[in-house]
């Protein structure tokens, strides 16, 4: 029980972690359009980011601020120069073309960073355990799911109660219109893939200190992302939350789980070597039923509308 | 189809088809091997390029097709107590009637969404059959294993060399053909009115579904050849061919070559092959990935020429 319960909390942040990484990602999509694979190396920047500049600035906290706002930075430029030229070209040139980017930041980091694996530690005021419901958790997993959800938290009210997340939501409901009306949609634009870059930089800095930083970290996670965005519905905020936690949840619990169970069902070495495989295939199994019955999404928007709730 | 398409493709078979006596008298065997990895990735790339260029399907999982056809070789030749199983004559069928198969169904699943959607599913059965793959602990599992029996029609054998080098440019000389007449069929003119308007072709009376499963089927097979063929030039059984990276690499190279048209794929994987090659060794003195050149190029060819090479080289008048 207290073993199950550690998973279900890991699943949980892991899910968190998808969430924001997906949520720029159906944001992006959702409003101008675009497939954006380089979502994953905004990611990979963040992380190696966090791990320069706590060295850096010795603290933690200050060099998680300081990631945070170069990737921001890289976001910003990333959208000014070569990003505002995908918009609106189809999807498979959008994929060629940000496929190129991954490419390009992957050497990047390599030549920046060092071809080797970097790893920070979480800072000393989390690094130990804490006790949920009767059983010790690390305390950094835990600021790590309460941070999610917090950012969670914030992008909804942003979103259905803020100025902006009104023109966010008028524009991804009808571009034309809401250009017609007077909305800076360039600016608005810029501001969502910002708002993308920050998010998935985040995610970044929060799984730094959880994992390996490494180059090609953005693509495996990405693909996650994406699974994330097309379960939820393409462009809904709400739905890549409920994806995202089911995904952590299938993914971390079904890896844990799904093996023993196979073994426990059908002794012997087939069980052994199919249990880890099928673990792996969870969330793409899950991805593609919810998709044979519901093309669109477990939250479809309709007609890329309804950005938000 | 125009001129200058039809230079360049007739220059690179050209090309291809010399260095087969020059790389045997010159003593350039590696010559050879850069050609035959060339040929090969065209070959999955013309099968990619009838789903994703002629239909207009974004399709992202076709390295699981390659990559059936290689454990088609890998398993027969592992099981293989005598030669027979490792014959050529029941390699290729098998590998294309399993990896159509397996094309057609995975369509005929993944056809009921579209868009990203599309693109995401396709990819999502791909990496359901990666880490299938990855689970084949007796055939090498993650590591991959050595093939040890190569294909053979007879004594004809197609371990690499100079007699599977010339097979294979045949195979991409044959593969060229069929995708020139099934694009000029009632077939392929469904598959492209279908891409152009949908709703029209279903308007006419047109089951566009079933011709887009045929097609997923036809690209798949042709993938599962190719597959053969790479087993065959790597030696060696790996997962790797089923990994997303190399779906999209597929795509990469139809879209650089020009999706939609005959010799694209062609093109593209040239281009491809290519610019490895040229850009490694230019780059070695910094110790620089070609990824560096090559990411920001792709960047500028959706940028500035989205037809691709073929594009560049004028408009098609039709594919």
């Amino acid at each position: 029980m207290t073993l199950f319960l550690e998973q279900v909390l890991n699943g949980l942040q892991f899910g968190v972690l998808l969430f924001l990484l997906s949520a720029g990602l159906t944001l992006v999509f959702g409003i101008m359009g675009l497939v954006n694979l380089a979502h994953g190396s905004l990611y990979m920047l963040g992380a190696y980011f966090a791990v320069t500049f706590v060295a850096w600035t010795e603290s933690f906290l200050l060099g998680s601020i300081a990631a945070l706002l170069s990737t921001v930075i890289v976001g910003i430029l990333l959208e000014r120069s070569v990003v505002r030229g995908l918009y609106d070209r189809p999807h498979l040139e959008q994929v060629l073309g940000t496929f190129g980017l991954i490419l390009f930041f992957n050497e990047l980091a390599r030549l920046a960073f060092g071809p080797a694996g970097l790893s920070l530690s979480p800072p000393p005021w989390l690094a130990g355990q804490i006790n949920v419901l009767g059983i010790p958790y690390p305390s950094y997993r835990l600021v790590v799911l309460v941070a999610g959800i917090l950012a969670a938290a914030a992008m909804y009210v942003m979103i259905a109660r803020t100025r902006a997340g009104m023109l966010l939501r008028a524009a991804a409901a009808n571009r034309g219109m809401a250009e017609a009306l007077g909305v800076n949609v360039r600016l608005l634009f810029l501001a969502v893939f910002a708002l993308g870059a920050a998010l998935s930089g985040l995610a970044g800095i929060l799984a730094a200190p959880l994992l390996t930083v490494r180059v090609g970290m953005g693509e495996e996670v990405l693909l996650l992302a994406f699974v994330v965005v097309v379960i939820g519905g393409i462009g809904s905020i709400r739905g890549a939350f409920v994806a995202a936690v089911l995904i952590g949840l299938i993914d971390t619990v079904g890896r844990a789980y799904l093996p023993g169970l196979l073994r426990a069902a059908f002794a012997g070495p087939v069980a052994d070597a199919v249990g880890p495989a099928l673990a792996s295939m969870l969330i793409y199994v899950a991805l593609a039923v919810v998709l044979v019955l519901r093309p669109r999404g477990l939250f479809p928007t309709a007609a890329r509308t309804d950005v938000a709730a | 189809m125009n001129r200058g398409v039809l230079l360049l493709a007739a220059a690179l078979f050209v090309l291809m088809v010399a260095a087969a006596p020059a790389a045997l008298l010159l003593g350039m065997p590696y010559l050879l091997s850069l050609f035959q990895k060339l040929a090969i990735l065209a070959i999955a790339a013309a099968g990619l390029n009838l789903v994703l260029g002629y239909a207009g399907l974004p399709a992202f999982g076709h390295g699981a097709f390659v990559g059936i056809g290689s454990y088609t070789v890998g398993i027969l030749a592992a099981e293989a107590a005598d030669g027979a199983l490792a014959s050529a004559w029941l390699q290729f069928p098998l590998a294309a009637l399993v990896a159509g198969l397996a094309a057609a169904l995975i369509g005929a699943i993944s056809l009921r969404t579209r868009g990203v959607a599309f693109l995401m599913i396709t990819l999502a059965f791909g990496q359901m059959l990666y880490f299938g793959a990855v689970a084949l602990e007796r055939y090498g599992g993650d590591d991959g294993m050595i093939i040890v029996r190569a294909s053979a029609f007879g004594d004809f054998t197609l371990a690499r060399g100079f007699g599977s080098y010339v097979f294979t440019l045949a195979v991409l000389a044959v593969v060229l053909l069929l995708m020139y007449r099934v694009t000029r069929s009632p077939f392929g003119f469904v598959l492209r009115g279908a891409a152009a308007n949908e709703r029209r072709m279903l308007a006419v009376g047109v089951a566009v579904p079933s011709y887009r499963v045929g097609a997923f089927a036809l690209s798949g097979a042709i993938c599962g050849v190719a597959g053969v063929l790479w087993a065959n030039y790597t030696a060696f059984l790996s997962p790797a061919p089923l990994a997303w990276t190399w779906s999209v690499q597929l795509a990469v190279m139809v879209l650089l070559g020009g999706a939609g048209t005959l010799f694209g794929p062609l093109f593209g994987a040239a281009a491809f092959v290519l610019l490895e090659e040229v850009l490694t060794g230019a780059l070695q003195p910094w110790r620089l990935d070609w990824h560096i050149v090559f990411g920001p190029l792709l960047l500028l060819v959706v940028l500035a020429a989205p037809g691709g090479i073929a594009g560049l080289l004028g408009r098609p008048q039709h594919g």
